[in-house]
């Protein structure tokens, strides 16, 4: 369904008059079926955001290409309705100007339905995330950040997308609250039938929710491995990095 | 409608925007305010004091002070504010495009308007009117293409600040246009920087022009002007200082009505400002807990 091929990306360095770029990344493929939801995990500085800039098509990449369902992703009309996305900072992650209610609303009204149903289907959406309906009225400062992120991820849902990518969008929970919303995600996943692509430092959290899991370093792909065989992953990166959490 | 009722709870904003919408009424329709002619020169009551016929008195010609007040709105509120207006949207457009969308375009907006600043604005002023003619209008202008830059940098700074959140980073991930992003999230959180540095430079723009009518190149000599009433009274200022009371009052208080509206426009537009007693009794705590912090490790 989603098609990353060879995608390559740099940044200038230096100055203004320097003409130095640095290659974040190094020709990227990989795919990701309907349903299927896929963990990239690495070092923090090796591109995953990068990445994930790339296949919500905020970003256009030097090369290469991303598709979604043989469109190109660049595409506004292809992702509108399609495509999700959940990040990391819950402070900036909803207009402070706006109310739990409108901002789901700004996903809601894309599915054309009549003031009535987008009513009920905000309620229910609310409900679905564990949270009160009476949460409508605040402001996402009145909130506190495992709220913020319920909340975003109800906007997330809100269209019924076909993909959704989580930038950190977990690690700035505290542990608790963490495992709430995995376990929250993998719930609506059943649902929904979303594919989720899962951007995480947090192997654990990833080996919980993901069916098959890409490891990342330095804007390459170092090994893909299914999560039930993490423990038989072959290069020597891969294993130092599982090593410290899955004992042999 | 919610900004209006928040506006309405703050008595200061009532009263500004009350004196505003009065100033702008009595400037359209000088003619119906005005008790006198504002040009009528009678030497017989050369620096009168008030009286009930001429309620702020006469000036060095014997004119009514009120009437020229009253006339002196349009050029000195009216045309100021229009000017400060086209300026003002000239480099929101540019700063918007400039602070959103970067790359090529941020680069050129930009050093066209490091070339603009890079002139003094008054010299730059003067070289326009020498090229365009004397008069108000002239002024205006100059006045217009002078300041875009300035505020098209600074409303760039705000956008950028706002563009790379993560909000605005969802909406583009959802397909949402990129003229409803900006329209939606962005205008209204720059919304309050961009009139804070309107109305500040409102007052600058007022004494300036003011300035070039002393130069005898804005605003021509009958005509009534709030700086050159005040640069008529600088005559006699050790003799009659009353004379600079009405216009130097009255540009400050256009200024200052102008300054609390945007003070409490912001309050109102924000809603974490808005119950901000609650604000700062969450605040306080983590203040102390800041300077224990400092404290410790001395
Ligand atoms: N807009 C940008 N301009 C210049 N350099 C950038 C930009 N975005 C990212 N980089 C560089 O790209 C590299 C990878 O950044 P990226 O945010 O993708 O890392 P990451 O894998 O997400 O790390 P983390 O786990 O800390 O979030 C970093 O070295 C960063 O300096
Ligand atoms: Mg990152």
């Amino acid at each position: 369904m989603l098609i990353v091929n060879s995608v390559e990306k740099s940044y200038k360095t230096g100055g203004l008059f320097s003409k130095k770029t640095q290659k974040i990344l190094k020709g990227v493929s990989f795919d990701c079926q309907r349903g299927e939801s896929l963990g990239i995990i690495g070092e923090s500085g090796s591109g995953k955001s990068t990445l994930g800039r790339l296949i919500v098509g905020i970003e256009k990449p030097e090369a290469g290409t991303v598709l979604f369902e043989q469109k190109n992703i660049a595409d506004r009309s292809v992702r509108l309705g399609n495509i999700s996305a959940v990040f990391q900072d819950y402070k900036s992650s909803i207009n402070p100007f706006y109310t739990v209610e409108k901002a789901i609303m700004e996903t809601l009204i894309l599915q054309n339905k009549s003031r009535k149903e987008m009513q009920a289907k905000m309620d229910q959406l609310l409900i679905q995330v564990g949270l009160d309906t009476s949460y409508k009225t605040n402001y996402p400062h009145e909130l506190s950040g495992g709220e913020v992120q319920r909340v975003c991820i109800a906007r997330a849902i809100a269209a019924e997308p076909k993909c959704i990518l989580f930038d950190e969008a977990i690690s700035s929970l505290d542990v608790s609250v963490q495992t709430q919303v995995l376990d929250l995600l993998k719930e609506l996943k059943q649902i929904y039938n979303i594919s989720y692509i899962f951007i995480t430092h947090d192997i654990q959290a990833a080996a919980y929710i993901c069916d098959r899991v890409i490891i990342f370093r330095d804007g390459q792909i170092e090994e893909t491995a299914d999560v039930h065989q993490l423990r038989h992953v072959r290069s020597a990166y891969a294993k130092k990095l599982l090593g410290a959490i899955i004992p042999f | 409608m919610r900004i209006f009722m928040n506006l309405c709870k703050d008595k200061l904003a009532i009263a500004s925007l009350v004196f505003i919408a009065v100033l702008i009424t009595a400037g359209l329709f000088a003619p119906v305010f005005a008790p006198h002619n504002p040009e009528e020169v009678n030497m017989s009551l050369r620096y009168a004091g008030p009286s009930w016929e001429y309620i702020l008195g006469n000036d060095h010609l014997g004119r009514c002070i009120l009437s020229r007040i009253i006339y002196g709105i349009r050029p000195s509120v009216l045309w100021v504010f229009a000017a400060l207006f086209i300026s003002v949207l000239i480099g929101s457009i540019l700063g918007f495009l400039a602070g959103y969308f970067r790359g090529k375009n941020d680069a050129f907006i930009m050093k066209l308007c490091d070339v603009l600043l890079s002139f003094p604005g008054y010299v730059m002023a003067l070289a326009l009117v020498g090229l365009l003619g004397v008069g108000l209008e002239n002024i205006l202008i100059a006045f217009i293409l002078i300041k875009w830059a300035w505020f098209a940098r600074v409303i760039r700074t705000s956008v950028m600040q706002y563009a790379e959140l993560d909000y605005i980073k969802f909406a583009k991930a959802s397909g949402i246009s990129h003229g409803k992003i900006i329209w939606k999230h962005i205008v209204p959180v720059t919304f309050s920087d961009i009139a804070v540095i309107s109305s500040s430079s409102m007052g600058t723009m007022i004494l300036q022009i003011s300035g070039f009518s002393f130069l005898g190149l804005g605003v021509q000599a009958p005509q009534a002007e709030w700086g050159m009433m005040l640069n008529e009274a600088r005559e006699v200022m050790f003799t009659r200082p009353e004379l600079m009371l009405a216009p130097g009052l009255a540009i400050v208080l256009v200024v200052m009505a102008l300054n609390f509206l945007s003070d409490s426009l912001q309050v109102a537009l924000d809603p974490r400002l808005l119950n901000s007693n609650k604000g700062n009794q969450v605040m306080a705590p983590v203040s102390k807990i800041k300077i224990q912090e400092k404290e410790v490790p001395n």
